[in-house]
C-alpha cells in the first residue's frame, strides 16, 4: 500500500511519520507517535474525545487525514502541562472533581483551552454551547462547567 | 481495641474533598485505557457480524479469508472449548448462563440479532482484517424476527430460542416467555374497594444504551504452554477471567486479567463480548491480538437496557392514602434469558408503605442484543410507571405530590413491597428535604411544569478481598480488586486514612490484576465504596491489631493492654504502664526488627448494604410548536448514608440524573421493519450534551447505614431511577396531557399536545 511521509510539529516538537493515504490523524497520533491521550469514542466526529488543535483550529482528529498534518502545528493533551506544572484547566478539573472515568477529559480540556484562548471570560451558556461537541456520560457536565469557570477566573487574575 | 459506633462518630478525613490520586494521569492523557496499550508483534482482531435480525447459520466458509496474505487466524464458535454442562454466572445484578455468554460472543446455530458476532479474524493490519471479513462466506437462512416485547409474547410470535422457559412460567405461553416473578402482600381487592379513585395506565419505555464513551477494547496474549494474559476495560477482571478460562478450557490460575483504566461502564462492562474472541485468535495465531470495538459495534452488539411494557393500577383514598397498588411488568432482555424483570418487580413500589401490593414480572425474548446491567437495572422503568400513576392521582384529588408521598412513605419497620422489613432508611428525610428546598416552592412560568419522583435501589455488597501493607517509611499501600470507575481509589484511601489515623496523602490505593489478590465481585450494585470500604476498614483494623502487638512487645506488656488512637499505639490506661505513644511510622520503621513486615487483610462476603432513596425535582418548558422539552431546573436529593468523598457522591447524583434525563427525553433503540438497528451512532442516538442542560443541584443527606462502620450506603445507581417519572410528570403537567411512553421525543410530545387540542 502506498504510504505518505509527513513532517509536522506536535506540541512544539518537530515530528515525522509515515501514514496510509486514508489514515486519520487520530490513528497516526495514537498508533505511530505513541500519543494515546486523544481517544476514539466514535470515529465519526460526534463525541469529541479525540479533540486536538490543528494550527489553533479545534478539530476532531478522527475526521482529519494524517497527511493534512504536513507543515502544520498540532497541539494535543500531552502538551497542555508545562513539565510538572499543570495548566490551570487541568488543576481546576482535579480540584473540582470535573472528571469521573476520565475518558472524555483530554478532549474536553483541549476544547476548553481553545475556548479560553478566544474568550477569557465566557458565560456558563457559552461554555455549555462550546463544549456541546464533547460528550461526557459520567458527570452530567455540572462540575465541568464550574471547573472551566474556575480556571478562567484564575487565568484572568494571573 | 475499641470499635466505633456508626452514628455518633466524628470523622477527620472521611467527608473531606481531597484531589483524587489518579487525577494527574487523567488530565494529562497519561492514564491507559483499554485501547491504549500495544504489544510487540501484535495483530489486529476484527469481528464479522450478522446483518440479519434472526437467521439460521447453515455454514460458514472461512477458507478464502484464511488464504488472504497477512491473515493469521480466523475463528468461529466451533473454536471454543467443549462445555461439560452449563453454569450460572452470578454478577450481582445479572445472572446468566455460561453457554449464553459463549453464544453471544460468537453465534453458534443462529444469529439472534442484528450485529450478533459470527466469526473473527486476526491480521497484520486493519485493512487486511477488513478485507478478510468480506471473504468469509456465511450461509444464512433468514428467519422471521420479533423486536417488540408485547408482540413477542403472542402465541404465534417467531420463536427466538425454544425450551428456555423457567419452570415457574405457566404452560401455553409463547416459548419467548422465559422468566416469571411475583411479589407482594395483602388483600388487593379489599384495598381497591377502599379507594375513592383508581387509576390504571399502560406505559412503554424504550431500550437505551449505557453510552460509555470508551468502546470495549482488549489485548490478549496466549503462550504455547497454556498461559495467557489479558488486558481489557472491564468492571470486573475476576469475572472476565473465570468466564474466559471456562470458554478456553484453561485453568483460571493460568489466565491473568488486568483491568485497564475504564472509560465508563454503568453496568455495561460487567459482561464479556470480545475478550474470549481475542483469546481464541491469540491462541490460534500464536501472537498477541488486540480488538477494539467501533461505536457502531458497541450499539449493535453490547447490552442496552431492557425495553419494557408496564401496566399499573393504583387506588387512593381522598386524603391521599394509597389503598392498593398493582403492576404487571413485561421486559425484554433481548435474545437470551434475563432476570432483570425480577428487580423491576421488587423495586416498583419500594418507596411506599402499602397494605396491599402485588407485582408480576415477565421476561420475554426478542431479536435484540442481550441486555446488560445499566445503573439500577430494571428499577427506572418500573418506578417510572408507578410514580406517573401516583402523580395523576395527586392531580385528580388536587393533592400536593410531596405530601402524598410523605403520607405513604416507607420507613423503618415497613414491610417492603418485595418482602424484607426496612431498617433505618432515609426516604422520609429525603422527602422533607425536598419540601424544604427552595426549588419546590419557586414559581413556575406559563408553559412550564414541575415534576417530582422518588426513587430506590437495593445496593449490593458481595465478595471482596483487600490487602493493606504498612511500609517502613510510615506510608500505606492498599491493593483492591475493583476497577475505579468514578473516584473509588480516593474514597478507599480516605477510609483507610480515617481508620489508621494517618493523612490521606500517605495512602496509595492500587487495583490488582487477578493473579495479585483474591477474588472480587464486579464493580456493580453500588458496591465498591460500601463493600471494598468495609473490607479496607477491616484490613486496617487487622493491621492496627498487629501494630498494637508490636508496641506491646517493644514495651514488654500484654497485647490487650495496648489500644490504637489518633494514629498511634498507646497503653490502654495507667495500669498498663507509662510509655509514650508509638505512631504508625515509628512502629513501621522498626518492624523488621520486631517480627517482620506488617500487613492487614480482609476477605469476606460483605452483607448489610443499605438501601438508598432519592427524590428528584424537575422544571421543564415545552415548546408547543415543536414538542421540544427544555429542562430549566433540576434538583437531586439523596441519602448517601455517609458521603466519603462528597464531590464524587455529587458526581454520581448529577451523572445519574442526566442519564435519566436522556432516557426520558431522547434516547432509544430504533429498529426498522427489517429488524435492524437504525441509529447505531451518537449522531442519531442522542445522549444529552452540555447545552441541553442546566446545572444539577444536589443535596446529600446522611442517614447512616447500620450495616457499615461509617454508615456508608451505595450511591451510584439510585440517581438514574427518579428522572424518568420526574420528567414525565413535569411534561404531563406542562402540556396538560398524561405522557405514557418514553422517550418523550418532540414528535411524541407534539402528538400528545395535538391529541389534547
Amino acid at each position: 500500500m502506498k504510504t505518505i511521509q509527513v513532517a509536522t510539529t506536535i506540541n512544539g516538537d518537530s515530528a515525522e511519520f509515515v501514514c496510509g493515504h486514508d489514515e486519520t490523524l487520530l490513528d497516526a497520533l495514537r498508533n505511530r507517535l505513541g500519543l494515546t491521550g486523544a481517544k476514539e469514542g466514535c470515529g465519526t466526529g460526534d463525541c469529541g474525545a479525540c479533540s486536538v488543535r490543528l494550527d489553533d483550529r479545534l478539530v476532531c482528529s478522527c475526521l482529519v487525514l494524517a497527511a493534512e498534518a504536513e507543515g502544520a502545528r498540532i497541539d494535543t493533551i500531552e502538551g497542555l502541562a508545562q513539565g510538572e506544572t499543570l495548566h490551570p484547566l487541568q488543576q481546576s478539573f482535579i480540584d473540582l472533581a470535573a472528571l469521573q472515568c476520565g475518558i472524555c477529559t483530554p478532549g474536553i480540556l483541549v476544547a476548553a483551552k481553545a475556548l479560553l484562548d478566544r474568550n477569557p471570560e465566557p458565560t456558563d451558556t457559552e461554555i455549555r454551547y462550546w463544549l456541546a461537541g464533547n460528550l461526557c456520560r459520567c458527570t452530567g457536565y455540572d462540575k465541568i462547567v464550574r471547573a472551566v469557570q474556575d480556571a478562567a477566573a484564575k487565568m484572568r487574575s494571573a | 481495641m475499641a470499635l466505633d459506633s456508626s452514628s455518633k462518630r466524628v470523622f477527620k478525613v472521611v467527608g473531606t474533598r481531597p484531589p483524587r490520586p489518579d487525577g494527574v494521569d487523567k488530565v494529562t492523557g497519561r492514564a491507559l485505557y483499554g485501547a491504549d496499550v500495544s504489544a510487540p508483534g501484535m495483530l489486529v482482531g476484527r469481528i464479522l457480524r450478522s446483518p440479519h435480525a434472526h437467521a439460521r447459520i447453515r455454514a460458514i466458509d472461512t477458507t478464502a479469508a484464511e488464504a488472504l496474505p497477512g491473515v493469521k487466524a480466523v475463528v468461529t464458535a466451533r473454536d471454543f472449548a467443549r462445555l461439560e454442562g452449563d453454569k450460572i454466572i452470578d454478577m450481582g445484578e445479572d445472572r446468566t448462563s455460561l453457554r449464553d455468554v459463549r453464544d453471544n460472543c460468537l453465534a453458534r446455530d443462529k444469529a439472534l440479532y442484528d450485529g450478533h458476532a459470527v466469526a473473527a479474524v486476526a491480521a497484520l493490519t486493519p485493512e487486511i482484517a477488513r478485507a478478510a471479513l468480506k471473504l468469509i462466506a456465511v450461509d444464512y437462512e433468514i428467519l422471521p424476527h420479533v423486536i417488540d416485547v408485547d408482540a413477542a409474547m403472542r402465541p404465534d410470535a417467531p420463536v427466538v430460542l425454544a425450551g428456555r422457559a423457567h419452570e415457574n412460567v405457566p404452560g401455553g405461553m409463547s416459548p419467548n416467555v422465559t422468566n416469571h416473578s411475583e411479589f407482594g402482600h395483602g388483600d388487593l381487592e379489599a384495598g381497591f374497594a377502599q379507594a375513592d379513585r383508581i387509576v390504571e395506565r399502560s406505559f412503554t419505555t424504550a431500550a437505551t444504551h449505557q453510552g460509555y464513551i470508551e468502546p470495549h477494547a482488549c489485548l490478549a496474549s496466549v503462550t504455547g504452554d497454556g498461559r495467557a494474559d489479558l488486558w481489557c476495560c472491564t468492571q470486573g477482571q475476576y469475572n472476565v477471567r473465570d468466564i474466559c478460562a471456562d470458554l478456553m478450557g484453561m485453568q483460571a490460575s493460568q489466565l491473568r486479567v488486568t483491568a485497564s483504566e475504564i472509560g465508563g461502564g454503568f453496568g455495561g462492562k460487567t459482561v464479556v463480548f470480545i475478550e474470549p474472541v481475542a483469546l481464541l485468535l491469540a491462541r490460534k495465531s500464536g501472537r498477541p491480538v488486540k480488538i477494539v470495538m467501533s461505536r457502531e459495534e458497541v450499539f449493535r452488539a453490547t447490552g442496552p437496557t431492557v425495553s419494557a411494557s408496564i401496566d399499573v393500577r393504583i387506588g387512593m383514598a381522598r386524603d391521599g392514602r394509597i389503598t392498593a397498588g398493582e403492576a404487571v411488568l413485561r421486559y425484554s432482555g433481548g435474545a437470551f434469558p434475563c432476570e432483570t424483570v425480577d428487580m423491576g418487580a421488587q423495586a416498583a413500589f419500594a418507596c411506599y408503605d402499602l397494605r396491599a401490593v402485588r407485582t408480576l414480572g415477565w421476561n420475554v425474548l426478542t431479536n435484540r442484543p442481550k441486555e446488560a446491567a445499566y445503573r439500577a437495572p430494571g428499577a427506572p422503568q418500573a418506578i417510572y410507571a408507578v410514580e406517573s400513576v401516583v402523580d395523576e392521582l395527586c392531580q385528580g384529588f388536587g393533592l400536593d405530590p410531596l405530601e402524598v408521598r410523605l403520607k405513604n412513605a416507607a420507613r423503618k419497620g415497613t414491610k417492603s413491597s418485595y418482602g424484607p422489613t426496612f431498617e433505618a432508611i432515609g426516604l422520609e428525610a429525603t422527602l422533607e428535604a425536598a419540601k424544604a428546598h427552595p426549588h419546590y416552592s419557586a414559581p413556575l412560568g406559563p408553559g412550564q411544569g414541575r415534576g417530582l419522583s422518588a426513587g430506590f435501589w437495593f445496593n449490593f455488597g458481595g465478595n471482596t478481598s483487600v490487602s493493606l501493607s504498612v511500609n517502613t517509611d510510615g506510608t500505606v499501600g492498599i491493593t483492591e480488586g475493583n476497577p475505579d470507575i468514578g473516584g473509588s481509589r480516593a474514597s478507599i484511601s480516605l477510609m483507610a486514612a480515617e481508620e489508621l489515623g494517618i493523612p490521606y496523602e500517605r495512602v496509595r490505593t492500587a487495583i490488582a490484576d487477578t493473579s495479585s489478590l483474591g477474588h472480587n465481585d464486579v464493580t456493580d450494585g453500588s458496591r465498591v465504596t460500601f463493600a471494598v470500604g468495609l473490607a479496607t476498614i477491616k484490613a486496617a483494623r487487622d493491621a492496627k491489631q498487629k501494630m498494637c502487638a508490636r508496641a506491646a512487645r517493644i514495651w514488654g506488656i500484654d497485647e490487650e493492654a495496648v489500644l490504637w488512637e489518633d494514629g498511634a499505639a498507646k497503653p490502654s490506661g495507667p495500669n498498663a504502664g507509662d510509655f509514650p505513644p508509638m505512631t504508625l511510622a515509628e512502629i513501621a520503621a522498626v518492624s523488621f526488627k520486631t517480627g517482620g513486615p506488617i500487613a492487614g487483610h480482609n476477605e469476606a462476603h460483605a452483607d448489610g448494604a443499605g438501601v438508598s432513596f432519592g427524590v428528584h425535582i424537575c422544571d421543564v418548558e415545552v415548546d408547543r410548536e415543536t414538542g421540544a422539552t427544555k429542562v430549566l431546573r433540576y434538583t437531586v436529593i439523596q441519602d448517601a448514608g455517609k458521603a466519603v468523598h462528597p464531590d464524587y457522591v455529587e458526581g454520581q447524583m448529577q451523572g445519574g440524573a442526566v442519564q435519566g434525563i436522556g432516557w426520558a427525553l431522547n434516547e432509544e433503540y430504533i429498529y426498522g421493519e427489517d429488524g435492524r438497528l437504525q441509529n447505531a451512532g451518537f449522531l442519531d442516538y442522542r445522549v444529552p450534551v452540555a447545552s441541553d442542560l442546566p446545572n444539577i443541584d444536589t443535596v446529600i443527606l446522611e442517614i447512616p447505614n447500620p450495616g457499615h462502620p461509617y454508615g456508608v450506603r451505595g450511591v451510584g445507581e439510585t440517581p438514574i431511577v427518579p428522572p424518568l417519572a420526574a420528567l414525565s410528570n413535569a411534561v404531563s403537567r406542562a402540556i396538560g396531557q398524561r405522557m405514557t411512553r418514553l422517550p418523550m421525543s418532540p414528535p411524541r410530545v407534539l402528538e400528545a399536545i395535538n391529541a389534547g387540542r
